[in-house]
């Protein structure tokens, strides 16, 4: 138990530090910060990705 | 209710099927309309219909797990109260847990209603549980919200004195009071939580209910589904069988 | 299951309508097992998000204070407090819920909730924000007595000492510490201010606008809304791309993301004419609330509700299904 406040804090560290002023992308009167941009570009990836990628079944991994 | 005190019950297992007498009893109806709807086997069940096979069915699932995150942080950062995090490293790694859970929570949310959508999911009777998601979301964000108000960081300060003027439009402002941290943490950790796994477990139970929505009729055949198994006369109409179960 | 019955279209029989009905399942069931399912996604849930906060943290940027913007932006401070002693605040001309100041509050085709819940949450800024603090100074009797002096004159004599006083801050110079205000006709108005901004920087004013009522204060509306009455917080919020004619809703502090679902209640703000009107927050919150309430009853809209039929998504996501059909395997 005394390693894990020593573990934590190094955790905590992070490794890539977001505190810093953003990026923002101006798209006519849209303007999006990249972080967000990243994460709606994720979803519309991942949506595509689900009902694209064939499901399978048997043999398949058992969901 | 009266109690039959001449004849005993011979064992704790006997119910209203053995005496019939307490069929009548709001306990008894209770049960019977609860597990006539939702047998154990329809509650639980071990099989799909052989067309729930797609990735985008199980973001319902994630979104489920992604919310038993949320509550799980939050409650880690309850224990040791709202400025925690604010002064310890191990504070704030759970705070960070708590936030992305809240990303990854409304990331499948999305991606699960994106997918409800264009399955139409509502056919067939299960406009409810379209509209127990809906409602689930619109919660959701109000609990998102107030979370980012009970932050009691520069981003709280800007959000709270912006947001109070949307509020304050719609007179809502006069009881819910943004820039009140006290009642904001309340409603965030209390009231809305209750709400929203309220909702949830409505939604859940709902799918249970009515079962997964089934596909539109296959390309070529335009607007009208037809039974299989019978032979319906062309000069019929479609027999609608909506929310009926095998 | 019933087979179909020739029946007139009556009132038992209901058209079929295949964005709102279904013919149920009767065909094959495979094993699924939701129990593991449930597991699994947990799991995965569990990893990505300690994934994402052992890489990215999560970000707390330090509240600003009466204490810090006095010292920070002091003319700002200055300023801002000789509107709150004059009711030409943001705050002194808000109307409901804080005070009742005529045509203030928003309205849409001259209904006005605002206005029917009243004022429940009543600032006095003149009072709350400076004579009241300014009098639990002991040992001041300077300060005392300039109170006293400005309370005791007339309103006309007050304004014009707040007009003259605003004028003549807006050249101060606090560049070596203490403000420092050209002269002018401003009476007792320059040191209400001058030991009110001392009061900020030293934090004791933080503490008396808190404290107020009650020792254990866990209402902010106070402080809150007299900092948000200055520039200095809504400087530091443009800095961030928080403001709302910055999408700010949707923003987060840093890099980091923030609340990408809010998309659709920021975008109104940007859009003419609601971005230039004096009831933009009640005329968007109404707006949203009827999507919202489309979005919620869209299974009853004909038309919206057939856009999944018409777009042909499904045939992706049940193209398995529509392949075992057309081999005749499934029953």
């Amino acid at each position: 138990m005394q390693t894990l406040p020593i573990v934590t804090s190094r955790l905590v560290g992070s490794l890539v530090n977001l505190n810093h002023p953003g990026r923002y992308v101006h798209w006519g009167f849209i303007q999006l910060s990249v972080a967000n941009l990243i994460v709606i570009g994720a979803m519309v990836v991942v949506f595509a990705a689900a009902i694209l990628i064939p499901f399978r079944r048997h043999g398949g991994s058992d969901r | 209710m009266s109690i039959d005190t001449r004849t005993p019950v011979e064992s704790p297992d006997e119910d209203a099927a053995d005496r019939p007498e307490d069929a009548a009893q709001w306990s008894a109806r209770l049960r019977h309309s609860a597990v006539d709807a939702l047998p154990p086997e329809r509650l639980m069940p071990d099989r799909q219909p052989s067309y729930v096979a797609s990735w985008i069915y199980v973001f319902g699932v994630l979104t489920l797990s992604a919310l038993v995150v949320v509550i799980v942080t939050g409650i880690a950062l309850s224990v040791m109260g709202p400025q925690w995090w604010h002064v310890s490293t191990t504070g704030l790694f759970v705070n960070s847990l708590h936030l992305w859970s809240v990303e990854v929570f409304f990331f499948t949310m999305i991606i699960h209603l994106w997918g409800k959508f264009f399955m139409a999911a509502w056919r067939g009777k299960r406009r409810a549980t379209w509209i127990t998601g809906v409602v689930s979301f619109v919660v959701s964000v109000g609990a998102a919200f107030t979370g980012y108000l009970s932050q009691q960081n520069f981003d709280a300060q800007w959000i709270s004195t912006q947001a109070k003027d949307g509020i304050n439009s719609t007179g809502a402002g006069a009881i819910f009071n943004v820039t009140n941290f006290g009642q904001m943490l309340m409603w965030h950790i209390v009231l809305l939580p209750l709400v929203v796994v309220a909702l949830v477990g409505l939604h859940v139970l709902l799918v249970r209910l009515r079962g997964v929505v089934p596909p539109f009729a296959p390309p070529g055949q335009t607007g009208v589904d037809v039974v299989r198994e019978s032979a319906a006369p062309e000069s019929a109409p479609p027999t609608v069988t909506n929310g009926e179960r095998p | 299951m019933t087979p179909a019955t020739p029946t007139p279209l009556g009132h038992r029989a209901r058209r079929f309508k295949p964005d709102r009905d279904v013919a149920e399942w009767h065909g094959a069931y495979r094993p699924y097992d939701l129990v593991k399912e449930f597991l699994i996604a947990l799991v995965v849930v569990v990893i990505v998000v300690t994934g994402l906060a052992v890489i990215f943290s999560s970000p707390d940027d330090k509240p600003v204070t009466v204490k810090s913007w006095s010292a920070a932006s002091p003319v700002d401070f200055a300023q801002t407090a000789a509107t709150e002693l004059d009711g030409s605040s943001g705050t002194a001309t808000y109307g409901p819920p804080y005070n009742s100041t005529a045509g203030a509050s928003q309205s849409i085709v001259g209904v006005s909730p605002e206005s029917f819940f009243g004022v429940h949450h009543p600032i006095d800024t003149a009072n709350d924000y400076v004579l009241a603090p300014l009098r639990t100074l002991p040992d001041r009797p300077d300060v005392q007595a300039a109170v006293d002096r400005y309370t005791t004159a007339p309103a006309s004599q007050q304004a014009a000492w707040t007009a003259a006083y605003e004028k003549a801050v807006a050249k101060a110079d606090a560049s070596h510490g203490a403000l420092v205000v050209p002269p002018g006709a401003y009476g007792p108005v320059g040191t209400i201010i001058g030991s009110l901004t001392s009061m900020a920087r030293s934090g004791a004013l933080d503490g008396a606008l808190l404290s107020s009522r009650q020792f254990y204060g866990t209402d902010y509306t106070k402080p809150l809304l007299f900092i948000a009455d200055g520039t200095y917080l809504a400087d530091k919020a443009q800095a961030q791309h928080l403001s709302g004619d910055q999408w700010g809703m949707m923003n987060e502090t840093g890099s980091f993301p923030g609340q990408a679902w809010l998309w659709l209640y920021t975008l109104w703000y940007q859009v003419a004419p609601i971005n230039t009107s004096a009831n933009a927050d009640f005329q968007v919150w109404a707006l949203m609330m009827v999507l919202t309430l489309v979005l919620a009853l869209l299974p009853f809209i004909p038309g919206l509700r057939s856009i999944p039929r018409w777009t042909r998504v499904y045939r992706l996501i049940w193209r398995q299904h529509y392949r075992d059909l057309a081999a005749g395997s499934a029953s």
